[in-house]
């Protein structure tokens, strides 16, 4: 995180990456603990990857980032579970203990965030579905809908922060 | 979608930088406070005597107490907007154990028969009033700063705003209000600074979620 805080993209990509497994295992074990299925584990993660990226600027450089991460995974795992009508409480040590276990299946959301992407204006619909879905880069993106790489990026930061509002008021 | 193209995306993001939350609070608390200051100037302003009765214990003591709690609710809000940050919340004791402390004194100093005219002191209505209303700018400058952080606990994060917010309202109106006497304080102002406490809790439950 402190690579991809000085602008490292790449870096901040494994991070991500490397972190996802580790995600999915605290939620299941979350979900596990009050015996609520597993189908909606996916959306947990991706509503956690989104509050850590969109929320990145509170983790303290001096401090260790696995508590920071630990309390937003265990908010989103307790917001997807109240949502489900069930009062938890989990252990604040939770993501401590979890060792990222290598899992390659299931990593689809079953939330239709293409429905979610609907709701975001045109411009800003097109920038994230052509780099998350498609995978293309900004320059690519930007040539390809004739925009600025600053209006890309602009309208990209912007859907992000929208589709992580639609996500909560979906879970509230 | 997958979540590997959504990584993809957030990684792309990554120039994106949001400002720390303290210094988003300094900037945002800024014009709250001007528009604060204004307003004690359009409708109460110093008391007459204000000149005579800083040289008072009593009336130093009144900005003691408040700036001590703004001192000690700030920095907490804004620790309390971060995740897995430990937030010390015993320091917003200072200023009620300041208080207390000065409370008992009077208790000794002021014979009984003072005690209620000094607790009823001359206007506390106005007291309960203006001290809300001079927390507002301050409370929204703040809740929509702290919007910005990542409060685990958003009510008591609320909250801890709405106490910094009405320290400052009750700083602004002690150099307004011609009742210093601690027990006036331990009072009205105490009840006044709950009260925005508790509006900065219902607000925190709605706006402080993320």
């Amino acid at each position: 995180m402190r690579a991809a805080n000085r602008g490292d993209e790449a870096a901040y990509r494994t991070l991500l990456s490397d972190l996802a497994p580790a995600l999915r295992a605290m939620a299941r074990r979350g979900f596990a603990r009050v015996g609520a299925s597993g189908g909606d584990v996916e959306d947990v993660v991706q509503e956690t990857l989104l509050a850590i990226h969109l929320k990145r600027h509170t983790w303290d450089e001096s401090l260790p980032i696995g508590p920071w991460i630990g309390a937003i995974a265990r908010n989103k795992v307790i917001d997807s579970l109240r949502q489900r009508g069930r009062r938890i409480e989990l252990p604040l040590d939770d993501f401590v203990e979890v060792l990222p276990a290598a899992e390659a299946e299931e990593t689809v959301s079953r939330r239709d965030v293409d429905r979610l992407l609907e709701g975001l204006g045109a411009r800003q619909r097109e920038v994230v579905r052509a780099v998350s879905v498609e995978g293309a880069s900004i320059r690519e993106t930007g040539a390809r809908l004739n925009m600025s790489e600053g209006a890309v990026r602009v309208a990209l930061h912007r859907g992000l922060s929208a589709l992580a509002a639609m996500m909560r008021k979906g879970s509230s | 979608m997958r979540t590997d193209a959504l990584i993809h995306a957030l990684a792309a993001d990554n120039a994106s930088r949001a400002q720390p939350v303290g210094r988003r609070v300094r900037w945002m608390l800024l014009p709250g406070l001007v528009v604060a200051v204004l307003l004690f100037l359009a409708i109460l302003g110093p008391r007459p005597d204000v000149a005579a009765a800083a040289e008072t214990v009593r009336f130093l003591l009144k900005f003691v107490v408040t700036l001590a709690l703004a001192a000690a609710a700030l920095p907490l809000a804004v620790r309390l907007s971060a995740p897995g940050t430990r937030a010390p919340l015993a320091a917003l004791l200072i200023a009620p154990a300041i208080l207390l402390l000065a409370v008992a004194v009077e208790l000794i100093v002021l014979p009984p028969s003072r005690w209620m005219p000094s607790l009823v002191g001359h206007n506390w209505l106005v007291c309960i009033l203006c001290i809300p209303l001079l927390s507002m700018a301050p409370l929204a400058a703040l809740l929509l700063a702290l919007r910005s952080g990542a409060p685990t606990a958003p009510v008591l994060t609320g909250a801890v705003a709405g106490m910094a917010a009405g320290a400052i309202g009750a700083t602004l109106y002690a150099a307004h209000c011609p009742d210093d006497s601690p027990l006036f304080i331990a009072t009205w102002y105490v009840i006044a600074v709950l009260a925005v406490t508790a509006l900065g809790a219902a607000a925190g439950s709605r706006l402080l979620k993320w």
